[in-house]
């Protein structure tokens, strides 16, 4: 990857410490995860070998939650052949992180094949965490054969037709959508009008200052579309969240952690707990990356997000299972 | 394993040679048509192989997963001629074609694949 400089971190050194007319990107890849803090809108991000240099208090604040995705639970093929177990050390991950997590957020792809044990394995590993609560939005893998029914039936009940919702955190705002229903031939994920609608009336009556948290899993921004890594109408979506100041996109899919930051929103994929994938275009197709079993946890990860009240932003931290 | 099927297709094709030599033409039909109906589309590498086919009526496509992750094989129209179920690895979804036509079809999971049978 060296060489290329869509793959490096790009820093902006002007004074505002960020090019808003272009986008600020950077990229953690196999092995090494991403520490990053953004404040203000300034992002700053450090490779997880550096964290023994960190402050830790920089990670601390009033709302801490952790991100997890792509579980995939039901996959037995290489790399992963025990996707229970890399999910297993990611709840032993989270329980023995310094900040205890209020809760946690899924980016979908609970199951890898819809069934019921499937769910069922995974919810009874997830009650082994300290945070409580899980909100869930669906993968492409949660909603196969009965257009999400059992998805919803589990885990929608809160939720508004499709499955999207929204709920208020220590003042933040927290949108969870849902972009795996009727894909079309072709096409990319997909949000549809009746969603898009719900959306810009949930934000709506929002102050500016309210930091927004997006959380779907396909990325909203368009990671690499040949490969279907992004969301049709996702600029319709992003639009309504133009007002405010501090705006993070959480999504999973692409098993790998990304960032860029474009304006006021910071988009951020998260690792899965099962399988690493190759970088956009960088194999003949997205399929699961085959890696030697001692190197598996440090292609699996974790994301930690902490919210500090005043600092106008939030801090996404990932590691790995390692 | 692999010997014994090629002694039953070598005696597969001695049976349709002493057709077509008592029967001309017919034994050759007999012969295309066996291998319309017993085609087979990989799915590998997220993609549809080969992505474009040309059937006659009345021939069956058998769809096999041979990549790690599920695909699914969808007609597009509306309302869909056929929709199979998710195939995991090694799984196999057929469709008989009875009707002439282009049918474009999908991966509902991972819509960038795509292909199309034409039925003539």
């Amino acid at each position: 990857m060296s060489g290329k400089k869509k793959d490096e971190i790009i820093y902006d050194h002007n004074n505002d410490g960020i090019d808003r007319r272009g986008f600020l990107k950077c990229m953690a890849w196999a092995g090494t995860g991403a520490f990053c803090v953004i404040q203000g809108g300034v992002l700053k991000s450090y490779a997880l070998s550096r964290m023994p240099e960190m402050n830790p208090t920089d990670t601390m604040g009033e709302l801490s939650f952790v991100q997890i995705s792509d579980s995939h639970m039901g996959f037995n093929k290489p790399a992963n052949p025990d996707v229970a177990a890399t999910l297993k050390v990611a709840v032993d991950k989270i329980n023995a992180l310094p900040t205890a997590p209020e809760f946690m957020l899924h980016t979908g792809d609970i199951s890898h094949l819809s069934k019921p044990e499937e769910f069922d394995t995974v919810d009874q590993i997830l009650k082994g965490a300290k945070p409580r609560d899980v909100f869930y939005v669906p993968g492409e893998h949660d909603v196969l054969n009965d257009d999400g029914k059992q998805f919803l039936d589990r885990y929608g009940k809160a939720s508004k037709g499709g499955g999207w919702y929204s709920f208020d955190k220590k003042g933040v705002h927290f949108i969870g959508l849902v972009n795996v229903m009727n894909l079309k031939a072709g096409g990319l994920g997909t949000l549809g009008h009746e969603q898009l609608e719900w959306m810009e009336d949930d934000v709506k009556h929002l102050k500016s200052s309210t930091p927004i948290v997006v959380f779907a899993h396909i990325p909203l921004w368009s990671v690499y579309p040949e490969w279907g890594w992004g969301t049709e109408d996702s600029a319709q979506a992003l639009a309504y969240l133009k007002k405010f100041g501090s705006v993070t996109v959480l999504n999973g899919h692409i098993h790998q952690t990304l960032q860029k930051v474009e304006g006021n929103v910071t988009f951020h994929t998260a690792a899965s707990t099962a399988f690493p994938q190759p970088q956009p275009g960088k194999a003949d197709s997205p399929g699961p990356m085959k890696v030697a079993a001692e190197q598996l946890r440090s292609v699996l990860g974790i994301t930690d997000v902490n919210y500090v009240q005043g600092q106008h932003a939030l801090a996404v931290v990932d590691s790995t299972l390692a | 394993m692999r010997r014994s099927v090629f002694v039953v297709v070598a005696g597969a094709f001695l049976a349709i040679g002493f057709v077509a030599s008592v029967e001309g033409r017919r034994g050759f039909a007999f012969s295309a048509q066996d291998k319309t109906s017993t085609t087979e589309v990989k799915i590998d590498n997220f993609s549809f192989g080969p992505a474009a086919l040309t059937v006659t009526v009345g021939s069956t496509l058998t769809w096999i997963n041979r990549d790690d992750i599920p695909h699914t094989v969808v007609s597009t129209d509306d309302p869909k001629t056929f929709k199979s179920k998710v195939l995991d690895t090694d799984e196999k979804f057929s469709f008989t074609f009875t009707k002439a036509g282009t049918f474009p079809y999908f991966c509902s999971i991972h819509p960038k694949m795509t292909g199309k049978v034409i039925v003539q």
